[in-house]
């Protein structure tokens, strides 16, 4: 009842504030759209890479939509990239590769990087593909006797169970009758099935393919860590200022003169807050899924289930952390120490790639936990049992968050 | 005893090394306009907020109801009026009012009725759905002093709650204040305004956290052999000052 009230006002404060009912809502969607069109871009750059002496094989490969490829006759690539401007210079002396960059412009070096590896990982796979099909040939041949072999057997089996079936039913045993009915459901099953393990092994070879010529784009793999950023950030920011205000005006202190209990202040914002946070969660996550076509592997109820324990933690740890504050520049002044060095840990950087330090670090950060669990689920279709164990940790840090809060009010009120 | 609704008792309090409260008595019957007066900064708000229960004290005990504070049960029966307004700006005062009757479990049938009381008592009815951010600061002290009201409570403790309220408002509010006290109410006031003092039917003089002298009006001019209490609380004020200096 209490709580509700606070709710309602929660609530209404909000749906009176126009700017930052913006701010919440269509600030994410402007900055999403924003890196959609900035990291496309990226894709279509070019690097220029001079080549002196090197198989066409290996040219070949190279030579994809962002890299062009000049031939010079020259093997001095530092003078070569100088003259000509190039981003790198590629030689060969007997099986030896060499590339030299340029280094002026990390992203072109990364390109070039990319294609080359890229590039031998295809011409090792061609060979390995050649192999591949021969076994497979030989493979299928041998399979398809097999199969024709099962299938004789069943059908072998299958007109002897139906004559005895149909012996039986004559007799009028019907219980013979129904267990002969179900060894014919598992005959015909073993020959269903045998033909999809064929399948399936056809799969694996083919995915290989799938996999070298996959290019997902970076906004796809880190849209689900800025997701759980979003909400992290503006939720954080939202409440955290709002609870300092209700401290600076004194409504807070003029709230614990009355019975209310500071866990059903704390419950009000929870509730009333986070539902803004779930409006915010399904508004990104549907704007990003039909504007930008992204295809998620997951369930949706995954991902939004995940943001609002996200938003949940961040709404607690921002009341937490206005009460150090004074006031709402002291409180924008937590953001950079306390929200930004979250990013790093939400999986831009590999935390497994880390310093032991840093991964201790990432370990304290609720945000690792929410994005990791978000990346599951949008990329690999990680279910509640994969990601639990986040969600888990997110739940205690609310928890503890929530309970520090409670007992942080005391300061206002005794009881 | 059940007719006595605040009972405190040698309370005391301090900030660093600023002693604001020094083992301060109170008594607060039934049925009596109590009156603090002191300088800026003697303690008066201190002493209301340890009333109660909002500040912790260093010794000393209250009870207020019967019922040791803190005591998260008794805010109920209790009408606070802050000396600073806290109101939510953005909210209309109806809305204001509302959410403190909510939080004050005032049944919603006579929560409605409870409004239009209140606001016409601090002669706001005809403002009650404009947004508080668009209020004056008067209008802002009536406010506050409507919300103090809403529950109908048995205890009023408002602190300063004429400041900013013109003089006719005032006696209008001081009449109303006469009128509940009848029913067997008690308010503590705080006041700076010394004609209002005089209304009061118990006076405590408050300077630097010690109380100086209280009884009635009357009996307070009398003790100290002048005519008004404005001229009380001068004289008993240079009276501290030459026993401080004495010391
Ligand atoms: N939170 C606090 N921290 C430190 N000192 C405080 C605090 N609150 C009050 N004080 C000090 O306690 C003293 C008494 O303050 P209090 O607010 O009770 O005065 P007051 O009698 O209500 O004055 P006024 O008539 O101006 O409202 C003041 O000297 C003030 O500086
Ligand atoms: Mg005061």
């Amino acid at each position: 009842m209490r709580t509700m009230a606070i709710v309602r006002r929660v609530f209404k404060q909000m749906l009176r504030d126009k700017r930052t009912l913006a701010l919440m809502f269509l600030a994410p969607l402007l900055i999403m759209t924003l890196m959609y069109f900035l990291f496309q871009n990226n894709t279509t750059q070019v690097a220029s890479l001079g080549v002196h002496h090197v198989d066409q094989s290996v040219v070949n490969v190279i030579d994809t939509k962002n890299v062009t490829i000049h031939h010079y006759d020259s093997s001095q690539a530092r003078k070569m990239i100088k003259q000509h401007d190039l981003d790198g210079y590629l030689t060969q002396k007997n099986g030896q590769l060499t590339i030299t960059y340029s280094n002026s412009n990390p992203t072109n070096t990364s390109l070039i990087k990319a294609s080359l590896q890229s590039g031998l990982v295809k011409l090792k796979m061609k060979t390995l593909v050649t192999v591949t099909k021969k076994q497979r040939a030989a493979l299928e041949s041998q399979q398809a006797a097999l199969k024709k072999l099962t299938a004789a057997q069943t059908q072998a089996t299958v007109t002897k169970l139906k004559t005895a079936i149909a012996q039986a039913q004559a007799r009028g045993d019907q219980a013979t009758a129904e267990k002969l009915q179900k060894q014919l459901k598992q005959a015909t099953a073993t020959t269903s099935s045998s033909t999809q393990s064929a399948k399936a092994t056809s799969y694996t070879t083919k995915s290989h393919y799938i996999y070298g010529s996959s290019d997902s784009t970076f906004f796809e793999s880190f849209l689900p860590a800025f997701l759980g950023f979003f909400v992290f950030f503006f939720v954080f920011l939202i409440s955290g200022v709002s609870l300092l205000n209700e401290r600076t005006t004194g409504t807070l202190s003029r709230l614990l003169a009355t019975p209310i209990r500071r866990s059903e202040i704390i419950m009000g914002y929870l509730i009333g807050y986070g539902g803004f946070a779930i409006i915010q969660t399904v508004l990104t996550v549907v704007f990003t899924i039909t504007v930008f076509k992204i295809h998620l592997v997951g369930s949706i109820w995954l991902v939004f289930l995940t943001n609002l324990l996200l938003a949940l933690v961040a709404l607690t740890l921002g009341i937490f952390i206005s009460t150090f504050a004074n006031s709402e520049f002291q409180m924008i002044q937590f953001i950079p120490l306390i929200v930004v060095p979250q990013i790093f840990f939400a999986g831009l950087v590999p935390v497994d790639g880390m310093a032991s330090w840093l991964q201790a670090i990432a370990h304290i950060m609720p945000l690792y936990y929410g994005a990791n669990a978000l990346t599951a689920v949008v990329t690999k279709g990680a279910g509640l049992g994969d990601i639990g164990v986040n969600l888990l940790i997110l739940v205690g840090f609310m928890v503890v968050l929530t309970m520090l809060n409670i007992v942080g009010m005391k300061r206002y009120r005794k009881v | 005893m059940a007719t006595d609704y605040v009972i405190a008792k040698q309370v005391s309090k301090h900030f660093g090394h600023q002693q604001v409260l020094n083992q301060i008595d109170l008594t607060l019957p039934a049925g009596m306009i109590y009156g603090l007066i002191g300088p800026s900064g003697a303690g008066k708000t201190t002493l209301i907020k340890s009333i109660l229960g909002m500040e912790a004290v260093d010794s000393g005990t209250v009870k207020v109801m019967d019922t040791v504070m803190p005591n998260r049960a008794v805010m109920a029966q209790v009408g606070y009026m802050a000396q600073s307004d806290a109101l939510y700006e953005t909210l209309t005062a109806r809305e204001n009012l509302t959410l403190f009757g909510q939080l004050m479990s005032v049944p919603k049938i006579k929560l409605a009725q409870m409004i239009d009381y209140v606001a016409g008592l601090v002669d706001l009815t005809s403002q009650l759905d404009k947004r508080v951010s668009g209020y004056s600061g008067g209008m802002k002290r009536r406010l506050s002093l409507a919300i103090a009201l809403i529950q109908d409570p048995q205890l009023l403790i408002l602190d300063e709650p004429t400041v900013g309220i013109d003089p006719e408002l005032r006696q209008q509010i001081w009449t109303e204040l006469n009128k509940l006290k009848d029913t067997g109410k008690s308010m503590l006031v705080t006041t700076h305004v010394m004609d209002e003092a005089e209304r009061c039917d118990y006076l405590m003089l408050i300077r630097h956290g010690i109380a100086l002298a209280e009884g009635t009006p009357a009996a307070l001019k009398q003790q100290y052999a002048v005519d008004t209490i404005e001229q009380v609380f001068l004289k008993a004020g240079r009276m501290q000052d030459a026993n401080d200096g004495n010391r």
